[in-house]
């Protein structure tokens, strides 16, 4: 077979961060739910809440560690298989990932030790302010992994040097108020306290059925769906407004997304759903609602969001503008100082477009040498794939409604109903644990492979940014991840079963005690004939 | 922005040079017990009980260490591109063999006790002796091929290559200096696991530990020693042939290079650096004595002060270059054109100065609250909560 290491290193790429994103989203959520467990026990000194936050963090652990131990490879994966990538853009997207190492993982990794070793060392006021440094490092984490995955889809400021053959950071400040990564980072955090929430409603929900630890359960759910609730509405909300700055940063995405090949008048239809043809360039059996993506892209009745076509027929002319600025850029070199002011201002007028003429260098070594055929084919690759991207994307959405209305049902019965749940609704709610894992994959799906050919949008081709390895030593790393992750995935899931069938044991005594001391009150708890009825009906 | 003016790039990247030290240091001193301790466990500890103990004295503490090497990777992306660039792709597979120890590690800490099963928690040992003692040998290796030069040069688009296929870049690596620098990081750490064991355990473990870890002292020191006397006679250096442009672009193919003469002029150049090995071979000997007497907390401190000789010594020697190239020298990367740019390194070091004296003041605090030695009976008790 040929390989192509390309090829290969973004197979790798793809399947370290999609493995890495199994555990992250739970870690986001989950250290902030057992931080308000914490906080809860810390204010009423129930004992039932603290059982709670041990129950709950034997999970996270479980899950974290792996969350640490998968993301070391992606803080060096950059270097070893994206060594162009690292040169090029390293002056501007190795700050974000290095700010990220000194101010959030290094307080989260720290502390999160002293989490679970620190019960009988520290204050009860102590322990609590711990677990919310671990679910404050965590989250900060997040803010500058998306400051720097925001920059690869929006690259501002920084411009390209050509001393030393790189982009180089002219402001901070704008690469990290970036708009798409602002609203990256809250839609992805949302969509970890989405999944914390699902999860955390779906094991309490299976202890109703196996009627076993009703307090827990009945409080956890409280307590999930309400912060659930929230994130879920946010994660759309947010989606949305993902959706407005692609309009103007990331229009090709965007019309992938949609599938939209020719330019509608203003406002455009939504294609609900169909089936994108990239030989036909349409999309058949299309049901299509009116004026909606016009609404969700531009937020007005008039501006005109471009289709597939028409972007490429300006990449055509951004590449013959690439090949100015590439040509300007060898006198730069040749010529170093004495080059003359002309050209320099020529380079300055085109470089926005260098990243163009790079596409051409997967068909030939020197861009000024291409054929009118190859600039075609170039700009026919900016077309990301369309089919991935319109179905990733129309799963990630239902998924994201599916997700309000389960929080909205459980929120509502848990506050207006006295935390009765009929049956089917807990089946449900333990059916819909894996949901939220699929939605947030397929998410970065549309994100990332939205973003080809680039690895940095208009400046830097995914072609040109891998490693001179050789096949060989991919293949070995390729064979070494899946074999070492399937292991370890295989584990975690089982310790994961072992210690949610083995449900919570420290502190059961104390809190049954505390029951029985309050028994009056819970009987008249209003749809609640007696404190030991079963919730589920 | 006018605020990066406030320090020259010169100044800039000879700081980010010495923060590129002491975060390598710092990993060293940190998670270098932790990786000690792992390759220590089987011979230490004996018995479940036995090696839950060494387990658990790094339990609470082996995550936030191993921040360091994180920290240092996401550095070197800021701070020294091009070095992050041909580095790590130029040592591949000797980076997906550490990576491979650490993502196992982790892991085994955390689950090994989750369950009773013998054989499950043997399996689980042995990851915990692999996590600690390949990464302590290979970053010595890596070291090693670094004061050789590594076979890579840059393209004039400055796209790093490297000559050869996959074996011979990997068992390239295996040169006979380069193991010799292996051994010597993988005993001064086990001397430096020991060292904590000696602090944080009683009894039996902390007897084998002392006998092990003064034993590794002596291995560190003498490798050291043969490693200099190398170094004087049978190894190439490499010296700028071009006056450096201290603030000009970080374009390492800018300034010519040539390979010849011995690192070790660099003693005669800047005698003070002297201090370096000094302290290496002070640090080892008082803390072998110190582990034969059975003092404690001073031990950790002498067998860190050796860390901390021996890295430098290493960085200092080869001061300007970072990374030679031995098949192209003129790419070879140095202070002075393998940076970022002059606003990143200022922005970066702004960062650092907020947040380093942050991290090692709660690193403190975290310490000073787990302070006191891990008992069987600590373990015992604790049969739940503890790894």
């Amino acid at each position: 077979m040929d390989f192509d290491i390309v090829d290969l290193s973004r197979l790798q790429f793809a399947l370290t961060a999609m493995y890495h994103f199994l555990f992250v989203p739970l870690t986001l959520g989950l250290s902030i739910l057992v931080a308000i467990m914490e906080t809860v026990y810390v204010m009423t000194n129930r004992p039932i809440w603290r059982q709670m936050t041990k129950f709950w963090g034997t999970l996270f652990g479980i899950n974290f560690v792996l969350g640490v131990a998968t993301g070391i490879t992606m803080e060096f994966q950059f270097g070893m298989n994206w060594s162009y990538y690292s040169h090029y853009v390293g002056d501007v997207f190795g700050a974000p990932l290095a700010i990220e190492g000194l101010m959030a993982f290094f307080m989260e990794a720290t502390f999160v030790g002293l989490f679970f070793f620190g019960w009988d060392k520290l204050s009860k006021v102590a322990h609590m302010i711990v677990a919310w440094l671990v679910a404050i490092g965590s989250n900060f984490s997040a803010l500058w992994i998306l400051i720097a995955n925001g920059w690869m889809v929006n690259p501002v400021g920084a411009e390209f040097n050509p001393d030393t053959m790189r982009m180089e950071m002219t402001s901070f400040f704008d690469v990290v108020f970036n708009e798409v990564a602002q609203a990256k980072f809250v839609h992805t955090v949302s969509a970890g306290y989405v999944t914390a929430a699902i999860f955390v409603l779906g094991v309490s929900a299976l202890y109703l059925l196996w009627d076993r630890h009703h307090e827990l359960a009945r409080r956890s759910i409280a307590v999930a769906s309400s912060f659930g609730l929230a994130a879920a509405l946010s994660v759309v909300v947010l989606g949305d407004e993902s959706g407005y700055s692609a309009s103007h940063t990331q229009k090709m995405k965007l019309a992938a997304i949609e599938a939209m090949w020719e330019t509608h008048p203003a406002p455009a239809p939504f294609t609900l759903i169909g089936v994108p043809d990239r030989a036909a360039r349409e999309t058949h059996y299309a049901i299509e609602i009116p004026y909606v993506m016009g609404l969700i892209g531009t937020r007005s009745l008039t501006e005109v969001i471009p289709g597939i076509n028409q972007l490429e027929e300006e990449s055509v002319q951004y590449i013959r503008d690439g090949i100015i600025a590439y040509d300007a850029l060898m006198t730069i070199r040749e010529k170093r100082d004495e080059t003359p002011d002309e050209i320099r201002a020529t380079f300055d007028i085109y470089s926005e477009h260098l990243g163009y003429a790079l596409l051409l260098k997967k068909y030939v070594d020197d861009p000024r040498e291409a054929t009118e055929e190859q600039i075609l084919m170039a700009a026919e690759d900016t077309i990301p794939g369309v089919w991935p991207l319109f179905w990733a994307f129309r799963i990630m959405v239902v998924l994201g409604f599916t997700f309000i209305a389960v929080m909205l049902f459980f929120f509502v019965r848990a506050n207006f109903y006295g935390m009765r749940f009929p049956r089917w609704s807990l089946y449900g709610a333990v059916a819909v644990i894996p949901a939220p894992w699929i939605a947030a994959e397929m998410g970065w799906i549309v994100a990332e492979y939205g973003r080809q050919p680039w690895t940095v949008d208009s400046v830097l081709p995914t072609a040109l940014s891998a490693s001179h390895l050789t096949v060989m030593d991919l293949l070995i790393t390729i064979a070494g991840f899946i074999l070492f992750y399937t292991i370890l995935f295989v584990i975690e899931v089982r310790l994961m079963v072992k210690y949610i069938r083995k449900g919570p044991t420290q502190d059961v005594e104390e809190s049954e005690d505390w029951m029985r001391r309050h028994k009056a009150r819970l009987q008249s708890m209003p749809g609640e004939p007696t404190a030991s009825a079963t919730p589920a009906e | 922005m006018i605020l990066s003016e406030f320090i020259d790039f010169d100044t800039l990247r000879l700081i980010w040079w010495v923060l590129l030290g002491v975060l390598l240091i710092g990993f060293a001193l940190t998670d270098g017990f932790d990786m000690g301790v792992g390759a220590l466990l089987p011979f230490v500890a004996k018995t479940d009980v036995e090696r839950r103990v060494v387990i658990n004295t790094i339990g609470p503490v082996w995550e936030g260490n191993q921040v360091w090497f994180i920290l240092g990777g996401g550095a070197i992306f800021a701070a020294w591109p091009p070095l992050y660039a041909v580095s790590f792709s130029g040592f591949y597979l000797a980076m997906f063999a550490i990576l491979a120890a650490l993502i196992v590690r982790p892991v085994a800490f955390k689950y090994r006790s989750k369950r009773e099963d013998p054989t499950w928690r043997t399996r689980w040992d042995w990851a915990l002796f692999c996590g600690g003692a390949v990464p302590a040998t290979l970053f010595g290796v890596a070291v090693g091929n670094v004061l050789l030069g590594v076979p890579f040069y840059l393209t004039p688009d400055l796209m790093p290559m490297y000559d050869g296929n996959f074996a011979t870049k990997f068992l390239g690596l295996l040169r006979p200096f380069a193991l010799l620098a292996g051994i010597v990081s993988m005993s001064m750490l086990l001397m430096h696991g020991a060292a904590w064991l000696s602090v944080k355990t009683e009894g039996v473990i902390k007897d084998r530990a002392r006998r092990i870890g003064s034993i590794a002292g002596l291995v560190a020191a003498a490798g050291y020693a043969l490693g200099g006397v190398w170094l004087a006679i049978g190894i190439d250096g490499y010296a700028l042939a071009s006056e450096p442009v201290t603030d000009g672009p970080s374009n390492p193919l800018y300034s010519q290079v040539i390979r010849g003469g011995s690192w070790l002029v660099a003693y005669s150049d800047r005698p003070w650096i002297w201090v370096a090995p000094i302290m290496g071979f002070a640090g080892i000997a008082l803390a072998v004595l110190g582990l034969r007497a059975g003092r404690e907390v001073t031990t950790l401190l002498f067998s860190k002060m050796a860390i901390l000789g021996i890295i430098s010594s290493v960085g200092l020697v080869m001061f300007p270059f970072i990374l030679p190239s031995n098949v192209a020298p003129d790419s070879s990367l140095t202070v002075w054109d393998a940076s970022s740019s002059h606003q990143t390194l200022f922005t970066m070091l702004v960062a650092t100065a907020i947040f380093l004296p942050l991290i090692l003041m709660y690193t403190a605090w975290v310490y000073r609250v787990l302070w006191g030695k891990v008992t069987e009976d600590d373990v015992t008790d604790n049969a739940e909560t503890l790894y």
